[in-house]
């Protein structure tokens, strides 16, 4: 369960560019089922989800983790934690150029020094469920939208993480695509996993799996359906 | 391209092989000088010093003074004219020995 | 253990990934690399190979050599000075020694003539060293022409042409009779170059040289010690022109250095907050980022060394052939005994590869330790 307690997240604080992305935001994600934060661009969706994944520390407030505090962990042990903990998924990929499919979903496990050839296959077989066996040895360079996604998401997958966050996933792709990339999501989400997914399109927004929407403008959030009551359009 | 002949070595795998084999060669040049320091032909050329009385290699036969240069002193070079300047090049390679009876 | 190994392959593997991406640059780079070292290691074996040959060589020269000084210059030492020297107490054998220059106007060079008495030859037969026959185009039997001091003409045979020897001693040599000599330079009989002489106590050398210097007042003795302190000092890699080669390469490497540390590249920032995200620590990237620039380096380091040695020590060196020659017109063709201490290679090491992989981790420590959000966004 992840708990954020009067968060806020200020950009360039102090210089005359300063933004506040975030103010003053509280909200309670319990184990397991799918959360969508819905909200227009430049309401914070992103932030808040950089923030739950620790991939940035709060300007002020608390985030905890199962009771444990996060938000001012050492930065070792937070690396520690986002590996086992979290698995990212960008909206725009950030796939390493130059690596092959393989070489990427691998990379997330490089530091753990797990056998290579249980690694491969571990990964080979993420890529297979993800219909890309047949792709594992080119260069991402040469995906497309859709591909490219889904092994975005098969290397958020490599470490088995309990909590799998997607930012804007159907940003980038038509509407075939996407009704893919929900139901591998949905998929997920049976598995037991947590999947926070940030969005504004209505595909996503109406989806069956959803169990919770959360709504975000300039930085607060409107309104946060209670927990465990599902968001009916 | 040598991934491309051993599709099952990692990149790593070959460059680690790479170095090794460097490494192998850079010790044999270790090997080789330790290997020369005994070597025996230098007995002739012992032999010619002590029959001569060598004193100076023939390396730097540009002038009389680079010539033989333990011969030498910091005048030498100025034999023909107290203000004449080094002008040959091998004589900026040396200093004139430190003599420790010079008059 | 073994997954400390697995992930430093797998850091390498990163690593080489990262450097293969760039091909073309980092491939120019590790060329210019490797000519750095290359050119900064054969400085270094040269001078080095050098002062050991000379070492070796000369531990046989005259153990004093006495010189007469007249006005400040070398003047011929008198017959009774030889008897003078025999009678300091402690001195061995005392030699007169003749020796000196003949200019050939043909092949504009200086020859040093030396009169070799142990060798019984006759007055018009000559031993001459391989450069001066090759100047010369001499071979065993062939006749030299040459001007004795009062204009007349003196005709030597070529006895023997002496490659047994090192020509590093005898390439411009030429050995004659006694009498030849003489005749030669028009030396009176009762007048030697300078003398040479043994001592019957090797430790007693500095005593017998003051004592040489009081009983001839005008004279200058030498000692062996000294003779091969000149030549250890000539191959000095700390002085003189050596030094002044060795300089710019430093900086070159310095230069090398400095552009690495100057920063990453956006795209690079970029990677950092990437491979961050996917729970890379700033340790694994550090790793990562010194095993780049130790691949590089190392890898520039070796063939540059490998290539350098080759050329001083398989090669004669030619490269700087023409540095060391200078203006002469005999050069010994030598071979140097390869000669390389452990001082000399970790000196070099450090030089070339340190300040590059020190450089690297500069920029990627900083990078490294910023919010992977923040890197991304750049």
């Amino acid at each position: 369960m992840i708990e954020l307690h009067a968060v806020s997240k200020i950009f360039n604080q102090g210089l005359p560019n300063e933004c506040r992305a975030l103010r003053e935001v509280s909200v309670r994600l319990a184990g397991g089922g799918t959360t969508v934060f819905k909200g227009p661009s430049g309401s914070g969706k992103t932030t808040l989800l950089a923030l739950v994944g620790c991939l940035a520390r709060p300007t002020s407030g608390r985030i905890t983790l199962n009771g444990q505090l996060l938000s001012n962990l050492p930065e070792r042990f937070l690396t520690e934690i986002r590996r086992h903990t979290f698995g990212f998924v960008f909206q725009q990929f950030n796939l390493i150029r130059g690596l092959t499919v393989l070489e990427n979903v691998m990379l997330p496990a490089y530091p753990l020094g797990r056998p290579h050839p249980e690694l491969k296959k571990a990964a080979g077989a993420l890529l297979e469920r993800f219909d890309l066996g047949g792709k594992v040895l080119n260069k991402v360079e040469w995906l497309s939208g859709g591909e490219a996604q889904r092994v975005a998401l098969a290397r958020a997958l490599i470490n088995d993480p309990a909590v799998i966050i997607a930012d804007e996933p159907t940003a980038n792709l038509d509407s075939a695509l996407s009704c893919e990339v929900l139901a591998l999501l949905a998929e997920l989400a049976t598995q037991g996993r947590t999947v926070l997914i940030s969005s504004h399109d209505p595909l996503v927004l109406e989806a069956a799996f959803i169990n919770r929407v959360i709504e975000l403008r300039d930085g607060r959030i409107l309104d946060a359906s209670p927990e465990g009551e599902s968001y009916a359009a | 391209m040598l991934t491309g002949l051993f599709p099952h070595l990692r990149k790593a795998t070959v460059a680690l092989g790479l170095l090794a084999v460097l490494l192998l060669l850079f010790t044999l040049t270790l090997a080789d000088s330790a290997w020369h320091t005994g070597q025996t032909h230098h007995a002739a050329n012992r032999a010619l010093v002590r029959e001569l009385g060598l004193t100076d290699l023939s390396l730097f036969t540009e002038a009389r003074y680079t010539r033989h240069p333990s011969q030498t002193d910091r005048h030498t070079a100025f034999q023909d004219h107290p203000a004449a300047l080094e002008h040959f090049p091998t004589g900026s390679l040396m200093l004139p020995p430190q003599l420790k009876f010079a008059p | 253990m073994r997954t400390y190994f697995a992930r430093q392959h797998y850091l390498i593997d990163y690593a080489l990934a990262a450097l293969l991406r760039r091909k073309t640059r980092n491939l120019g780079l590790l060329l210019v690399y490797i000519l750095l070292v290359f050119l900064f290691a054969s400085v270094l074996l040269l001078s080095q190979g050098l002062r050991r040959e000379a070492a070796i060589l000369l531990q046989d020269a005259p153990e004093i050599t006495v010189q007469r000084l007249v006005a400040g210059r070398h003047d011929l030492l008198p017959i009774q000075d030889l008897e003078i020297l025999r009678r300091i107490r402690g001195v061995g054998e005392v030699r007169g020694r003749l020796w000196g220059y003949y200019y050939d106007p043909v092949a504009k060079a200086n020859y040093t003539v030396m009169a070799a008495p142990e060798r019984n030859l006759a007055n018009d037969r000559m031993l001459i060293g391989a450069a001066l026959a090759g100047v010369r185009q001499l071979g065993v039997g062939d006749v030299l022409s040459l001007r004795a001091a009062d204009g007349t003409p003196a005709l030597f045979k070529v006895a023997e042409i002496l490659t047994s020897t090192s020509e590093l001693l005898s390439a411009d040599l030429m050995l004659v009779s006694e009498a030849a000599f003489r005749t030669l330079f028009q030396l009176p009989p009762d007048r030697y170059t300078d003398a040479t002489l043994t001592v019957r106590n090797p430790r007693e050398a500095n005593l017998i040289a003051q004592k040489i210097s009081l009983a001839l007042p005008s004279s200058r003795p030498l000692l062996r010690s000294e003779i091969l302190r000149t030549y250890h000092a000539v191959f000095d890699w700390r002085e003189g022109l050596t030094f002044l080669c060795l300089a710019p390469l430093l900086l070159a490497f310095l230069v090398l250095a400095w552009d690495k540390a100057a920063g990453l590249s956006p795209e690079e920032k970029r990677e950092i907050g990437i491979l961050k995200a996917m729970g890379w620590e700033t340790g694994d990237i550090l790793r990562m980022k010194l095993w780049e620039s130790a691949l590089l380096s190392l890898t520039a380091f070796l063939v540059g060394y490998l290539l350098a040695w080759w050329q001083v020590f398989h090669n004669g060196g030619r490269l700087f052939a023409p540095v060391l020659r200078g203006w002469s017109v005999l050069y010994p063709d030598f071979r140097l005994t390869a000669a390389v201490g452990l001082d000399q290679i970790l000196v070099l090491l450090a030089v070339t590869t340190l300040p590059y992989m020190i450089a690297t981790l500069i920029p990627g420590w900083r990078a490294s330790i910023t919010d992977p959000d923040a890197a991304m966004r750049g």
